[in-house]
């Protein structure tokens, strides 16, 4: 190693090479958070403090929503469109007509699309076709404050899938009734 | 794909990694012609299985690039460690224009030094000489450092590897997923979750300091934007809206978030929020979706995606009050989600080209010219390497979600696919 002497020039200390600032360690955990095994991998024996826990994790059992939309609750739409097929006509009617005979009830109209395209211009679509159920449930008396929309874009797809098929069963608003 | 000949290059990495992780395999599909050749020798004589293999990882990330060729280990005609040892002259026949050489020493438990040389085989000069002193922890990170000294002094551009990304990674199958916010190394190895959900997390985005990184998250079963603090996972709820909370982007000081929220009706408009005082301006104000919005170098103007002509197209907008967009992208009926290159000489965006979604880019500097850069069905989330050089984004391979890179000007592409679950919406970090 000797011969090395002419390298004169020490780039880096440890500490910088070592990365502290490089180095994410979410130490804080949530008060919902699961513990998970470190990532820390085995090389990172150097900085041991170094754990990985989610943050505000969600503490529900996998799968476990608040309300799911009953089967028939579900329009579904043309690609690329948030216009309401004639078909929905009657499920249109027949929801507006128990929203308005229960003001008490409140609805969540979550928007989705297949899975082509961006995922922020998505959440767009999503939200236009949520909003496009909206306005026919408000068009027939649904009072405003019984109706909240969310979309979900690309994110949640009822059928995993890359063709027509799926996707057709992806662009939907599901009506979920709200507890 | 098309014109090169696939590089039968695989190289795992994360191989430290606990079996909680994805590993990836990175495949180069499509490579440079010109790839320069380059020799790197092992900085050990005798290797250790247990101790990283620090000139295969310089190796990995140079032929990686596209741009390096790198000499098998097995063609090596010596192993020298110091440029002294160098019998130049057996090299130039190997067809090799540069040489790195380097040795690789235990001090203490726990720490080692490096002392490592560059030399252009063919005139004899030394480019490059240092010595790193590391522990083990520190080595990845000091080989990529190499990697990245390398590739300036030969390419004359800095290097990118001894950076982050961030992505999604989702597990499992409806309806039991598991949505994870990860950062790695910027070859996919170390990869630590920075945070963990049932709902959906999307769209990471760095802050321009490397420190902390803004999300969207639906765990409240709505959106929420976050910004998180990498060191102390400490996370502040920025944003959480009546509606949509989205597309989060830090102007280029930092201080500011652009967003997109959307009104009672559901009309998305890109706003900017102050972080340091809330307070909220809205930028544009069109009954179409207005979203996806990323700040000009400058900080003075916003990139953004708009249907507000139809389909979705890409425009540019001042900050200034009363400014009016303007468009940029015409080609085709499907332009979106624009990222713009550090010099802000090229935009990366998602086109559609016969029903498919692809990367490409535009020229901002000059006529504008466009050029799709690749050949998938689903290719999108395009982020550039802080260097420029390389654009990362979206694909699929088969039916599972991969990460994908490919260089600015095309020519070299490669896969990064992961041994388990969806990978999507890549986030390059800063140098």
């Amino acid at each position: 190693m000797k011969r090395i002497a002419a390298i004169a020039v020490v780039l880096l200390s440890v500490g910088l090479l070592a990365g502290c600032p490089k180095k994410p360690a979410v130490i804080d955990q949530g008060p919902t958070g699961s513990q998970v095994p470190s990532s820390a991998s085995t090389q990172s024996s150097g900085d041991a403090s170094t754990t990985v826990t989610p943050f505000g994790a969600d503490q529900n059992g996998v799968g476990g929503r608040n309300g799911t939309a009953a089967p028939g609750n579900v329009i579904y739409f043309d690609f690329d469109k948030a216009e309401i097929r004639p078909e929905y006509t009657d499920l249109i009617a027949s929801t507006a007509k128990n929203l308005t005979a229960h003001p008490g009830q409140r609805i969540k109209l979550e928007g989705n699309t297949d899975e082509r395209g961006t995922r922020e211009y998505n959440i767009g679509l999503g939200e236009r076709r949520a909003q496009a159920v909206r306005r026919a449930l408000l068009l027939q008396g649904v009072a405003e404050g019984q109706i909240t929309t969310v979309s979900y874009g690309a994110e949640r797809p009822a059928v995993e899938g890359d063709d027509e098929s799926a996707w057709s069963k992806n662009r939907r608003v599901e009506m979920v009734y709200l507890p | 794909m098309n014109k090169f000949l696939p590089l039968l290059v695989a190289v795992v990495l994360a191989a430290f990694s606990t079996d909680a992780f994805a590993e990836f395999t990175v495949e180069i599909t499509s490579g440079q012609s010109q790839a320069i050749p380059i020799a790197i020798v092992p900085f050990v004589t005798t290797p250790d299985p247990n101790v990283l293999d620090v000139a295969q990882l310089v190796s990995d990330d140079l032929a990686r690039s596209g741009r390096f060729k790198t000499l098998d280990r097995k063609d090596l005609i010596a192993e020298p460690h110091a440029g002294t040892d160098i019998a130049f002259d057996d090299w130039r026949r190997l067809a090799d224009d540069y040489i790195l050489v380097g040795a690789m020493t235990p001090q203490t438990t726990d720490r080692y030094t490096i002392n490592f040389e560059l030399f252009n085989v063919l005139t004899h000069q030394r480019m490059l000489g240092f010595q790193i002193s590391t522990n083990t922890a520190g080595l990845r990170l000091a080989g990529h450092q190499i990697a990245d000294m390398v590739f300036e002094k030969i390419l004359g551009i800095r290097g990118a590897f001894a950076t982050r990304i961030a992505y999604i990674s989702v597990l499992g199958h409806l309806p039991n997923k598991r949505f994870r916010l990860i950062v790695a190394d910027a070859d996919g190895a170390n990869p630590h979750i920075i945070m963990e959900s049932n709902e959906p997390l999307m769209s990471p985005a760095w802050s321009p300091d490397g420190q902390s990184i803004a999300y969207v998250s639906f765990e409240d079963r709505l959106p929420s934007i976050y910004v998180q603090q990498l060191k102390t996972g400490g996370r502040q709820r920025v944003s959480a809206k009546a509606g949509v909370n989205q597309a989060p982007a830090f102007s280029p000081d930092g201080s500011k978030l652009a967003l997109t929220l959307s009104t009672r009706d559901g009309n998305l408009d890109v706003y900017v929020v102050d972080l340091a005082t809330q307070a909220l301006t809205r930028i544009t104000d069109d009954p179409g979706i207005d979203t996806e919005p990323q700040w000009s170098k400058d900080g003075q103007s916003l990139y953004f995606t708009s249907d507000r002509a139809g389909g979705p197209q890409i425009y540019k907008i001042s900050l200034a009050p009363g400014s009016h967009p303007r468009r940029l992208t015409f080609q085709g009926s499907y332009n979106a989600r624009p990222r713009i290159s550090p010099d802000e000489s090229q935009m990366a965006f998602v086109t559609q080209v016969d029903g498919a979604y692809r990367i490409a880019t535009m020229d901002l500097s000059g006529r504008g010219d466009v050029q799709v850069l690749t050949h998938g069905r689903f290719d999108v989330s395009p982020s550039y390497a802080p260097n420029g050089a390389v654009i990362i984004y979206a694909s699929r391979d088969r039916d599972r979600g991969v990460l994908a890179m490919v260089s600015a000007d095309g020519r070299v592409q490669q896969r990064l696919v992961s041994t388990e679950g969806e990978v999507q919406e890549p986030a390059w970090g800063p140098f």
